[in-house]
């Protein structure tokens, strides 16, 4: 007689999605909900290094696109909370979760946005390394997770597009303006690196989530692929990825790059990067602020009911 | 009201296809369900109708129970049309 698991397993196996009504086993639920859930909170606590630039981007044709851009991360993020719904976890919990520090969400929104250049940066670097994550998660075994993965992948790429024009056009201009890119280039690279976490070998949850089929390429083979797709971009605009090891390995077909500080990976994973108190204060002050419109909201919607019924 | 009800969102992408589903949000009532809607799922003309529908007003299937619901289908090949021999030679049929 098959056990439960060993019938869900086959059907991993398979290439068969699991959907939210089926049989999983309570880890794969959990393990789900954790991780959907801190994409999410990736989302909204990304609005706030760009939305940091909205009101002095250099012009219309750039303040519309940013725009346009900070809203789809909320719309991404709504489409994450409503997937991990689907597993069991409540929104109003999640949104606690976030605001108390308890849940996690990438890293690389700690870091702050100092000039106009570091929004090229974010769309090309971060946009770009969320990108290659969320490809291969659009073939995520979990149906409503991977639903949502092809709708935010439709959407993204316009995002990365709009960043690299903005470095273009920085790189492409005058001697300080070029210099603002390299500065932002500088800056961003490594946080961007560190965005496909731990190596292979310190990576704890990455066994079993291959097994099913959550992820399906290792943090090391994704952060290589985004240093190989980038040294050619950054060729382009000629800038110099700060990184003195950097080489293409003939023998191994890619390149090879220097260690990545993990002390100052931990150390901002654990709430000690440049932004993470205020990352925290500005997504509590938004929540505490907007009570009174929710209030309303449901007080409006009560006294509907009453007169109607 | 702690949590705001959920909704699912079904969007017709043009005239001549079913409203399809798209996927679920929160909102105190109908009107604001449609208005978040058309600003979740809508924003790069998805759409010319939207239907919103309380979560709690869908009954869906069990996925235990597919066994009767849909195995039955499943050994009747004479309801399709490869079940039946035709000649090769005859046409419009």
């Amino acid at each position: 007689m098959k056990s439960q698991e060993d019938i869900f397993q086959e059907k991993i196996d398979a290439e068969l999605k699991i959907e939210a009504k089926d049989w999983m086993p309570e880890k794969y639920r959990k393990t789900l909900i954790r991780q959907i859930s801190q994409h999410a909170h990736s989302e909204i606590v990304g609005m706030l290094p760009e939305g940091n630039w909205i009101s002095r981007a250099p012009n219309l044709r750039r303040k519309v696109a940013l725009l346009a851009k900070v809203q789809d991360e909320a719309g991404h993020g709504l489409y994450l909370y409503s997937a991990a719904e689907t597993l069991g976890a409540e929104r109003d919990q999640m949104f606690r979760d976030l605001n108390s520090g308890k849940a996690k969400y990438s890293s690389i929104f700690n870091y702050p946005t100092l000039s106009w250049a570091d929004i090229g940066a974010i769309g090309w670097l971060v946009d770009g390394a969320a990108i290659m994550n969320q490809v291969m998660l659009t073939r995520t075994s979990y149906g409503p997770y991977a639903r949502a993965m092809v709708k935010i992948c439709k959407e993204e790429s316009f995002h990365q597009r709009q960043g690299y024009e903005i470095m273009m056009t920085l790189a492409q201009g005058t001697p300080e303006q070029k210099e603002m890119a390299q500065d932002a280039l500088n800056r961003w690279w490594w946080p961007s690196l560190m965005m496909f976490g731990p190596s292979d070998k310190e990576s704890t949850h990455s066994a079993q989530s291959m097994k099913w089929k959550i992820k399906r390429k290792s943090n090391d083979e994704l952060r290589q692929h985004f240093v190989d797709v980038s040294v050619p971009q950054a060729a382009y605009l000629d800038l110099k990825i700060p990184d003195e090891n950097l080489k293409w390995n003939e023998e191994r077909g890619h390149h090879d790059f220097g260690e990545i500080d993990w002390e100052e990976f931990w150390n901002v994973v654990k709430g000690n990067g440049p932004c993470n108190r205020a990352r925290l204060k500005a997504r509590n002050k938004a929540y505490d602020d907007g009570k009174w419109v929710r209030d309303a909201a449901v007080a409006y919607a009560e006294k509907q009911l009453a007169v109607s019924s | 009201m702690k949590n705001w009800p959920l909704w699912e969102v079904f969007i017709r992408s043009k005239n001549g296809l079913h409203h399809k589903h798209v996927g679920s949000l929160h909102a105190t009532d109908a009107e604001m369900a449609m208005q978040n809607a058309r600003d979740v799922y809508t924003r790069r003309s998805e759409g010319v109708s939207i239907w919103v529908v309380e979560s709690k007003h869908i009954t869906a299937s069990n996925p235990e129970e597919n066994g009767e619901l849909f195995e039955p289908a499943q050994d009747k090949v004479y309801r399709h049309p490869t079940f039946y021999e035709m000649p090769d030679e005859l046409e419009h049929i």
